[in-house]
């Protein structure tokens, strides 16, 4: 590893990141100005998911793997149930394609809003946690709640709740909402979340210029379809640091992921054609940028963000961009679902057995599962390849990049410490899934 | 909010384990009204998932997500219980073990996950267990996930020194007062007759079958939820047996 001749001495050791779903380390050991060791670890315990569901009816697959993770058990839920019904042949209908993209706007506002006003603006505004902030900015951290709460309410409405679904079944909804509970839902949307996220906007516009400044060449892969910014539906693109662009087939997801153990980490790790890649909204806005809400490339040009951004940093304001992306998107799908008027649909069964692959994008990335079912639709095998675990390679070369940059910045061992968790907060991960990982460790 | 106010508020922490952290996300569901109303009367002095602070005293309650799976674990779950006056177990992962448990009867599902790769010491992990087989426990709430108004409601009582009462009938009641046609009327299956009620019996409603994601009630005929799951809910027997695992796998009379 690089060595930068300043005669420092750091240990930084961070056991167990805070403001991160899941557990994570940082641990960075400098001698004599040397970097002896700087490395992003994931000690997660592990849970054996794809073990889990072997043996488990069809009906019943989707509602484990939600278990994977918490906070995007909505995009579990999707993925798991795309994936089921590649495997058995079920087609679904028109309106239960719409109602699943207008879900996972649902998700990814919500998670989002989470992350960026709950985990990642308290290091903006010099915060440790969001509680002292009650105190200091109240009127946000209650606009904060509100869209959180509105964001969740809007997902149940549509999944029976957000957090491990209920009514999103392979072959459609179990249940449906009325076409009276989305016109209240569009009300709420003009009248209350409208107004609130302006204000949040405001805020967010002036944290800005606060991200730091870094740039490290990397692949970007995220979810492409032609007909809209890719989340549902989709084949796989990765964009080049050249801005070439290159499509693959969900079937072969395996070939472009990669999955190695890697003795840091607990969760898996994945390459394609460079030595990493970034998952996320970061790579969604560099891959698909075009097909933004004109509103939302507003908001980016606001921001500063253009594509391709090699600042991982600006994550976190590639997702203010698809919060405002998907509260359009969310209004234009509701009011053609309203127009429509709702129709009950039985669940379409299945025609064969076999295999097949999904892929949709969560918040934090692509999400693929797998799965192979017997003729009695049991399943026989799983392979769930999580977003964070796409990201974890990518971090651990920012680091590798970032910390000479920052010793010959002459930073403190202190400002080195706050941009190492900024950065991995800034990838928004997701650990659990992963299985859990991050710790900061600087070795003396 | 004055600082006399901060001393006599109850001093709370959250702390995660093997599990997915649903428990948690739970609570920033409350809302503006709930959540505020809590922060009066409640002092959050640590909680990694959201806070970068850690407690410096003693805490008054620990609430716990997710199973015990690494005996590596246990070290952190004592150090826990030695700091806290009350440890409650939040969520199903921690009162039962939960969905984590559902590996407990498969000898392989290490080799399955990670192959060649499985004896690794850094991915050890044993048989899925409650928190309670590491440390005292006072309190469990029970779900997956946790029923966020139960939540509050049982925060509620504590506070104010009372008891809270955690439901023991099953799930069945709660479909009939809310008037939710029976799954088996469909010919589908339920477990709702054995499984604990107190969440209002969302899934039935919602059209999917109870799975006793809040574990048993006391004493529950397994034996007839097999058969009845078989007979009327055309369930093959092998499923029927084991359908049960899914978040109740070491409530099993079998224990696995």
């Amino acid at each position: 590893m690089s060595s930068v001749q300043t005669g420092k001495n750091m240990k930084i050791d961070v056991h167990h990141l805070t403001r991160v779903e899941g557990h994570g380390n940082i641990v960075v050991n400098i001698s004599n100005g040397a970097i002896e060791k700087c490395e992003w670890q994931v000690p997660e315990s592990p849970r054996f998911f794809e073990a889990m569901i072997r043996g488990r009816h069809y009906s019943e697959v989707a509602r484990v793997v939600s278990r994977i993770c918490g906070i995007c058990s909505v995009g579990h839920t999707l993925a798991s149930v795309k994936a089921t019904e590649a495997a058995l042949g079920i087609e679904i209908t028109p309106q239960t394609r719409k109602l699943r993209t207008l879900l996972k706007h649902a998700e990814n506002l919500d998670s989002h809003i989470v992350h960026v006003l709950f985990l990642a603006a308290p290091d903006l505004l010099g915060a440790p946690s969001v509680f002292p902030l009650v105190a200091t900015h109240g009127e946000v951290v209650k606009r904060a709640l509100r869209l959180k709460r509105f964001g969740h309410e809007w997902g149940s409405l549509l999944a029976g709740r957000t957090t491990h679904p209920t009514r999103v079944v392979p072959g459609g909804f179990s249940e449906l909402p009325t076409t009276q509970q989305l016109s209240d839902l569009k009300r709420r949307f003009v009248t209350e979340i409208v107004p609130d996220l302006h204000s949040i906007l405001e805020l967010v516009l002036q944290l800005a210029p606060k991200f730091p400044a870094f740039s490290r060449q990397t692949e970007f892969m995220a979810v492409h379809s032609d007909k809209e910014y890719g989340l549902y539906d989709g084949v796989i693109q990765t964009v080049m640091p050249d801005g070439v662009k290159q499509k693959y087939e969900v079937e072969d997801y395996r070939s472009c992921t990669n999955e190695y153990v890697d003795r840091r980490s607990t969760a898996k790790y994945a390459k394609n054609k460079m030595d990493s890649y970034m998952a996320g909204a970061l790579a969604r806005f560099n891959n698909n940028y075009d097909q933004l809400h004109p509103e939302a490339k507003k908001v980016a040009e606001q921001l500063g963000l253009k594509p391709l951004c090699f600042n991982p940093y600006l994550n976190s304001a590639a997702q203010v961009v698809e919060i405002v992306h998907s509260a359009h998107e969310g209004l234009r799908l509701l009011d053609e679902l309203i127009g429509a008027g709702l129709k009950e649909e039985p669940l379409v069964k299945p025609t064969k057995f076999g295999a097949g692959a999904s892929v949709v994008e969560v918040p934090r990335g692509l999400l693929f599962h797998w799965y192979r079912y017997n003729q009695s639709y049991d399943c026989e095998a799983g392979d769930c390849i999580i977003p964070t675990n796409q990201n974890h390679a990518n971090i651990q070369l920012d680091f590798e990049k970032l910390v000479p940059e920052l010793l010959q910045a002459g930073k403190t061992e202190k400002e080195m410490e706050l941009a190492l968790e900024m950065l991995v907060r800034a990838y928004d991960p997701c650990i659990s899934c992963s299985t859990h990982y991050l710790d900061v460790k600087f070795k003396k | 909010m004055s600082a006399t106010d901060q001393k006599t508020k109850a001093k709370v922490a959250f702390f995660d384990f093997t599990s997915c952290e649903g428990c948690q996300i739970e609570l920033t569901n409350l809302g503006e009204e709930v959540f505020t109303g809590l922060l009066e009367h409640l002092e959050f002095v640590e909680f990694r998932e959201v806070m970068k602070e850690t407690a410096k005293g003693p805490i008054d309650i620990s609430f716990i997500e997710g199973a015990f799976t690494r005996e590596q674990d246990r070290k952190r779950l004592e150090d826990i219980r030695a700091r806290s006056k009350m440890v409650i177990a939040f969520g199903a992962c921690a009162s039962t073990g939960g969905i984590t448990a559902l590996k407990n009867h498969m000898p392989d599902y290490s080799q399955n996950v990670y192959g060649a790769d499985s004896s690794a010491p850094h991915l050890a992990s044993q048989k899925a267990q409650p928190i309670s087989a590491a440390i005292k426990v006072d309190y469990a709430i029970p779900g997956c996930p946790i029923d966020k108004d139960e939540f509050v409601y049982i925060v509620s009582h504590l506070l104010h020194g009372k008891e809270p009462v955690i439901p023991n009938h099953p799930v069945c009641v709660e479909c009939k007062m809310r008037e939710t046609v029976c799954r088996y009327s469909y010919g589908h299956h339920c477990m709702g007759l054995v499984a604990r009620a107190g969440c209002g019996a969302p899934c039935p409603s919602d059209g999917v079958p109870c799975e006793a994601c809040r574990g048993f009630i006391e004493h529950p005929n397994q034996e007839a939820l097999t058969k009845v799951m078989n007979e009327r809910g055309r369930m093959t027997s092998e499923r029927a047996k084991n359908k049960s695992r899914m978040f109740t796998a070491t409530l099993r009379g079998d224990g696995a």
